[in-house]
Parts: C-alpha cells; structure tokens; sequence
C-alpha cells in the first residue's frame, strides 16, 4: 500500500520537478507570497489524504521554500500561531521556542509553546516526504546533500524515476554521487529482473545492495539468479577483507593504547628493575590534567588537547619524581617492597581523586577535528580519534627512541640499564639517571593519560583497568627493549580484537591472559630478551 | 647449620618444643575459650557479653589469618611473593559454596529440587559436569583441598621449571587471579556469575543462621588455624623448609649445591594454596556469600600487606597482621569509609619503608633491648 503511495507521489513529483527545474532557470527570484501562504493553508486540514495533496501541490509549486517546508513539516516544527501566521519553530528544547516566519524566513523571537499548533502528520506521509525530499535533494546544488539523497535511493527507485534517473547520471559531475545513483539505478533493474544491473552491483559493499541481489539470487529468473549469486560471493569475499582491515584497525588503535600505557613502565622496570604499581594512576593524572585544561578553557576543547600535551607529561612527571624521592629510593635492591608501598601510593591516588574531584566519571570534549571518521567504503569507516591516537603513540615511541638513542641521558640511561655497578664507577650518577628515568617514564603515562581520555572514560579507575594489562605487555615483550614493548603491545592489541567476535570480549581477554602466563614458562625474559652481560641482573 | 638440637624428634612434633609455637598457641587457645565463655556464659546485656555477630566476626578474621599463614609460608620462607593467593582462597570457598547450595535442595525461590536458583533462572537443563558429587560432604571438603592444590601444581610446575621468579611470578600470579576473576563473573562458567553463590541454609545438617553454628566455626577455623600454623611451622623447622630459606636467600648457589630447587618450590606452593583453600572453604559458611570478587587483585595484594605488616617469616606475624589490618577495615569502615583506602595506602608505604620486619620484628627488637639492658649474665653461654 504505501510502496504504491510512494510510487504515485514520485510520478506526480516528476512532473513536479522538470515545472521547479524550469523555474528555477527563468530566475523568478520571489515567488507569490499569496500563492505559497495558499500553499500552506492547504496544509492545515484535518484529513490526511487532503494533506498528502497539499505536499504534491507544494512539489509542483516552482516555491524554492518547498524543501525547507517539507523538511520543517517533516520535523515537526511547521506549527501555526493563534493569529493564523505560519512559523518555522527554530528550537523546540524548553518552555519557550524561537521561531521564524515560514515565508520571510524573518526571525520573531522566542514564542510560547502554548500558542503554536503543530501540524501533525501521520507515518504514511512521513515516508512520502522523505522520498520526496530525496528527490528534491538530487537537484541540490550542494554536493553533500546530493549524495546523502543519493544514498537513500538505494532501493528506492521504481518504474517511474528509471528513465528521469539515468538522465540525471549523465548530468552528474560528482564521482560519488553518480555512483551512488549507477547503484540506485542497477538495483531497480536487477529487481525487475535485468541482468545487467547485477554487473554493476558486483562491486559495491552497501547492504541495500545485497539485499536486492539475495532477493534476486531467490528469484525466478535462473540466469539472474545464478549472476546474483556469483555477484553476491565476490561481495561476500569483499567485505571479508573489509571486516578483516577494520579488525585490524581496532586491534592497532588497542595495541596503541597498550603501547602507550607500557612504554613508561617499561622504561622505569628496564632501568631500575622497579616495578611501580602506580603507574596507572600516573596515567589517570594525565587524563584528568585533560578534564582540567578544558575546564579552564571553556570552548577551546581542541587548544585545551594539545596544551595538556605537555602539561599531562609535566604532571604526571612531577608525581613521579616525588614518588621516587619519598618512597622508592629508600627501597632500593628490594623490589617486592617496592611493589608493594608503590600499590600503597596507587590507593591514595585513587582516593584522593575519588574524594577531592568526584567518584564520577569526568567529561572530556573530543574536538571537532578529531571526532567523526574516515569513511573508505560502504563496509569500512575508520574513527578519527582512533587513528589520532595511533598516530600520537607512535609519535611518542619515535621520541623516545631518539631519546634513548641519540642523547646524553638516553646514553646514561642505557649504561645504567645493562651494568650499574660499572656505570658508576665510569662517572655516572645513577642516582640522578634513577630520577630521571623515572621523570621520564611517568611523564609517557601522563601522555598515555591524555590519549586515553579521548577514547575512555576519565574516572578513579582509569589506571587499574590497564595496569594489569601494561604489565602483561612489558613482561611480553621483554624487560627494557623498547621494541619488544611496540611489537607486544600491537600483537596483544590485535590478538585481542581478532579472538573478540569469536569468543567475545571477556572470553578474549582471558585467552590472552592464559596465553602469556603460558608464553612466560617458554620465554621468561620475554619476546626480545637482553642478551649478554645485561642478563645476568 | 643443624643447630636444632632436638634433631631427633618427629618433624610433626618438632614445633611444639619451639618457645614462640608455644606462646602463639596458647594465645590463641585462650583467646578461643575467652570468646566462648563470654558468648555463652554471660548474660546478654552485660558489658562483657560477646554477641553472635562479634563471634562471626572474628571467626571472619581467623579464617583471614590463616590465609596470611599460607602467604607468609611461600613469601617469607621461599622468598615468592604470589599476588595471586586470593585465587586459591576464592576456589577452596567456592567448592564449600557448592556444597552448601547443593544442601539448599528443594528451598529455593524455584523450588528445583537439583539445581540451584541461578542455574534454573539462567534455564539450565541439568547440572554440569564439575558440579556432580558436591552434594556429599566428603567429596566437597576433599576438593576444597584437591582443587586449589591442583591449580597451584599445575601453575606452579610450568612457572618454576621455566624458573620465573621475583618480579615477573608476582606478576603473572595477579595475571593469573585476575583471568580467573573475569572467568568467574562469566555467567557461562556456571558459578553463579556476578552475584556468586549465596543463600547458604546448612552445613551437615546444621542451621547457618543459629549462633551455636557461628560459634562451632568460629573455634573450627580456631582449631585450623592452630593446625594449619604448626604444619606450616612443621615445615619450615625441617630439613625442607632449611632448603626452601636457603632458596629464599640464594636460588642459584642452591641449585649448585646439588637441590632440585623447583621440587621444593611446588611442594610448598602446593601446600599454601591447600591451605588458603581450607582458608576460604571456612570463610565462606561464616559469611554467608562468594562471589568472583574474592579473586581480584586487589584483595590478593591485600593479604601480602597483613603479612608484611605483621612481619615477614615469622608465621604468628601474619596472624597478628591479617587480625589487625581487618579490626581497622572494620572500625575504618563502620566510622569513615572514604578514609579506609587512604589509611590502607598509607600502611603499605609505611610498613615498607619504616616497619620492612614488621610488628613482629618489634617485638625482637624490644625483646632484643630488653636483654641488652639487663646485665650480661649468660655472656658465656
């Protein structure tokens, strides 16, 4: 029934658009505002069918208004006032909305809710005016909007729009939108049973297409049905590459953020055989040094990210020299017992979090460049804060790389590392490389903390819910090896994501937890163990 | 190095001559008559009357230091710290668990006469596999000890024959605990999922909620506390446990020597975790519930910090410390709750870095000055 309302409605709306089509180029700039307040007033009738030809009428009208009409009628926020005035409500949060007048587009300031009266429509027309203003869109001048409309023609298209449809494909200039209409187009004929069509839908990822090609596999037709079948094998085979590139994205955007958790705990174990059960919260102060800069930067959430760059890494560095100062240089050669007072100190973190900002889960504003995604196909869409913090992970290694490979400190480090004993007495001060290092690593987790808060929640317990994890990434991929720590976490990331949808996540999580406790009996230091004199220690 | 000299003794019995063995004993048995008596002989009302809830109370606190018994034996006489001793805990009380949901028969909320609620809410068919044969006592009691021990057997051979020590077994131990958490909270695994086993009616026939069966197990986990203190201490004062502090002190020279350094590793491994196992199985009836939170991390580092507090290989240390760190959870928790993780902070740090032996190397060392005051009467001894 509705699919021959639908039908109905686009063969009047043709007719409908070649009339604005032609309008639109004699350049009549201002339309009758009697004719369209007639328009409207048809509009407001009790009946629906009467309503449903109010709209074709206002398709037909050559008003340029016609699709902000439609569209504010469709949201229901073409209301009347009492005084008999048509407004386009503007706003329709709170007590009082701002409107607009629906032929002048003049603003008339914040009315009362009470004195408007909508103009309801039911689900019927609400599928007429969508397919309507679909096809009204394809003759947008804005690409965006083309392509969106475009889109929605995905099985949408019947007997009527064919032929106007293929017309408008030669017309087209956008690549994208052409496509889309190509596609539109092919799937009206694979439905009614041309095999060509099923030519041009062998490529396309888009489910709507797979709908109409397993309904036609199904068909009658043996010769469509077989070529439906073999379009949709090679589709199925796509979008298994497809699925399988997104699982590796999620499983590197994972293994970027363990990289990032590990890497400063790597560091800080490698050098000083140390192992700091704090450092999670070191990671949970740079998130919440995030949340602080935005809150002291209302509206520049993006300015705020990048300024707590450094100063998650100042924070968090700080911490840990003071960490190291009271705690952990008094326990020096006892690394148990620094295990234990550095848990002690993760407790108080935790607390002191929980009680001097909130127990709650803090906000934190992704910024507008870095939310939304990457869209590659109609199977594949990448995250932009994803890949953002991929990017700032690797970023982090590089520095830290060069770091411990081309600087004085980075020198000492290493010497410290594999021999403290010789490094001192060749006139190193390991004491002052300790708190260094130390700087060092904690100031990582405070990067860490920062990424982190564009994918998580900043909360008490950010740091706990990846300690564990960081450890089990040191301890894969070996202790003081940088790239041990990189191939570790990017491999457990991507473990994790591949055994997901096939165990779930718990499940998955235990696996890989099972797996490593098992891996350490086979290699106990780990992928990338030291070799040679540094062993020993 | 034999400086025993009562090298000719049973090794069960050897404890017994010990000074500090007998001290603690006593204590403890005076400690458990005192309870009793003032349970059951004063009136109620009177200042001195100890009521159904403390007794459950402290019967809580010594399945707890019995527990930090097992932890000191493999931390402070093998030098392993295990982060994951929750774990072995939480399965000795999820076995007693079984038993007692078992005992709940037909009472449920569902009436199922087999299967517990949760399995018959879940629309479980039958009961699987691993939860046959916990209707009978005997088989229970048996796997509180067989189950934790086989973990830690299996856990144990593939760590210390690869030789992972220090650091990285305290880590793959939490690893180790926390996996078994996720899996527990799993309503698959068939434990009651997040909510755990609860609703306990009997044990052998006796009403859980009556005082008298509060106070049989408060001085059952009484009587295994002291049973399980003299078999650690048994161990320790024996040629093993000499070899076990020899590996404690110096793993490789030891394993120069000629010592199958990882023989003696599992078997104490295996020991602690049976009885952590007994530990959990007599906490479980007291309080009523088990749930997978008793394997989180957390609770694991926890009974290292009782151990710690109380000092390190010394057994009755861990006693002192278990007993003492819970009174304050439970004074801080009553009174300010947001203050509890603050002070348990706190005594981690301090006890690490100001009290490393703890209050027992207090005691010696007030013990220690004590002597060194008096003049030197036995300086020829």
């Amino acid at each position: 029934m509705r699919r021959f309302l639908s039908l109905g409605l686009l063969c009047l709306l043709l007719l409908g658009i070649t009339v604005t089509a032609q309008a639109q180029t004699s350049a009549s700039v201002d339309a009758d505002d009697a004719a369209a307040l007639e328009l409207l007033e048809a509009l407001d009738v009790r009946s629906f069918p009467a309503k449903g030809e109010a709209i074709i009428a206002i398709l037909q009208s050559d008003d340029e208004r016609a699709r902000d009409w439609l569209q504010s009628l469709l949201d229901g926020r073409l209301q009347r006032t009492d005084d008999g005035r048509f407004v386009v409500v503007l706003d329709n949060r709170g007590r009082d909305w701002p409107v607009a007048d629906a032929l002048t587009g003049e603003p008339l300031g914040d009315m009362s809710r009470r004195d408007l009266d909508r103009i309801g429509i039911n689900n019927n027309l609400r599928n007429q005016l969508r397919s309507a203003i679909a096809v009204v869109d394809l003759y947008s001048p804005d690409v965006e909007r083309r392509r969106t409309s475009a889109t929605r023609l995905l099985g949408e298209v019947d007997a009527e729009l064919a032929e106007p449809l293929s017309e408008l494909i030669a017309e087209e200039e956008d690549a994208q939108v052409k496509r889309r209409l190509t596609q539109a187009l092919a799937i009206y004929q694979v439905e009614s049973g041309q095999l060509e069509g099923v030519e041009t839908l062998r490529g396309s990822l888009h489910p709507r297409v797979r709908v109409a090609l397993n309904r036609a596999a199904n068909g009658d037709d043996p010769i469509v049905a077989d070529a439906a079948n073999e379009a949709l094998i090679s589709i199925e085979q796509n979008l298994k590459i497809n699925r399988g590139l997104e699982t590796l994205y999620f499983g590197l955007s994972l293994g970027s953020v363990l990289v990032l958790a590990a890497i400063g705990l790597a560091i800080t174990f490698g050098v000083m055989g140390v192992i700091n059960m704090a450092h999670g919260e070191l990671i949970m102060l740079g998130a919440y040094t995030t949340w602080a800069m935005q809150q002291l930067l209302p509206g520049q959430p993006g300015l705020a990210l990048i300024l707590s760059i450094p100063a998650g890494f100042m924070v968090a560095a700080l911490a840990g020299v003071a960490i190291e100062r009271s705690v952990i240089q008094f326990l020096k050669g006892r690394p148990l017992e620094t295990l234990l007072a550095t848990f002690g100190i993760s407790l108080i973190l935790q607390q002191l979090v929980r009680t001097g900002i909130s127990p709650l889960n803090r906000t934190v504003i992704t910024p507008e460049w870095m939310s939304g995604s990457l869209v590659v196909n109609d199977a594949l869409s990448l995250t932009l804060n994803r890949m953002y913090v991929l990017g700032f992970a690797l970023v982090v290694f590089a520095g830290l790389m060069l770091i411990m490979r081309r600087t004085r400190l980075g020198l000492e480090v290493r010497a410290v590392t594999q021999n403290r004993a010789m490094a001192r007495s060749m006139g190193i001060r390991a004491t002052r490389v300790d708190i260094m290092t130390f700087a060092l690593g904690s100031g990582v987790a405070g990067l860490a903390g920062v990424a982190l808060s564009q994918l998580t929640n900043v909360g008490p317990n950010l740091g706990q819910n990846y300690i564990i994890d960081s450890f089990m990434v040191v301890v894969f991929g070996g202790v003081g090896n940088l790239w041990g720590t990189l191939v570790a976490g990017l491999s457990l990331g991507i473990i994790n994501q591949v055994l997901e949808p096939w165990a779930g996540a718990v499940l998955a999580k235990i696996i890989v937890l099972v797996f490593i406790i098992l891996f350490i009996q086979k290699r106990p230091r780990g992928l990338f163990p030291q070799k040679g004199r540094a062993a020993e220690g | 190095m034999m400086t025993h000299s009562s090298s000719s003794q049973c090794w069960l019995t050897r404890p017994f001559g010990e000074r500090a063995t007998q001290i603690f004993l006593g204590v403890l048995f005076a400690a458990l008559l005192l309870v009793t008596v003032l349970h059951l002989s004063v009136p109620q009302g009177h200042p001195l009357h100890v009521n159904a809830y403390t007794v459950n109370l402290f019967g809580k606190y010594l399945s707890y230091a019995l527990l930090a018994v097992a932890v000191d034996l493999v931390w402070g006489y093998l030098g392993i710290l295990s982060l994951g001793h929750g774990a072995f805990f939480a399965i000795g009380g999820y076995a007693m668990g079984m038993y007692l949901m078992r005992q709940i028969g037909d009472r449920g909320t569902y009436g199922d006469p087999v299967l517990p609620d949760f399995m018959v809410f879940l629309s479980w068919e039958s009961l699987p596999w691993y939860w046959l044969g916990f209707d009978m006592a005997w088989f229970a009691f048996a796997m509180v000890l067989i189950a934790p021990g086989l973990l830690a057997l299996v856990f144990g051979f593939l760590a210390f024959r690869s030789r992972v020590t220090g650091v990285y077994l305290s880590i793959i131990t939490q690893a180790l605990t926390f996996a078994l958490m996720l899996a527990f909270f799993r309503n698959e695994m068939g434990f009651g999922g997040n909510n755990g086993l609860t609703d306990f009616r009997e044990l052998l026939g006796y009403n859980l909620r009556s005082n008298d069966t509060r106070l049989g197990l408060f001085i059952a986990t009484g009587v295994a506390l002291a049973l399980g203190y003299i078999l650690c201490r048994a161990i320790v004062t024996s040629k093993l446990g000499r070899v076990c502090v020899a590996t404690r002190d110096a793993e490789a020279r030891t394993r120069f020597i000629g010592y199958r350094v990882e023989r003696f590793q599992l078997f104490v491994f295996v020991v602690s975790a049976m009885l952590a196992g007994l530990a959990g199985a007599l906490y479980v009836p007291q309080v009523g519930i088990i749930n997978p939170s008793e394997f989180s991390p957390i609770f694991s580092i926890e009974i290292v910090l009782w151990v710690a507090l109380g000092g390190r290989a010394t057994l009755y240390g861990a006693v002192i410390g278990a007993i003492l760190v819970n009174y304050a959870k439970t004074v801080f928790t009553g009174v300010m709750p947001d203050a509890w993780l603050f002070a348990l902070g706190a005594m981690f740090v301090l006890v690490t870095v100001f009290l490393p032996k703890g209050v027992a190397g207090l005691f010696r060392y007030l013990k220690r000055k004590h002597r060194d005051d008096q003049p030197p009467k036995e300086a020829t001894a």
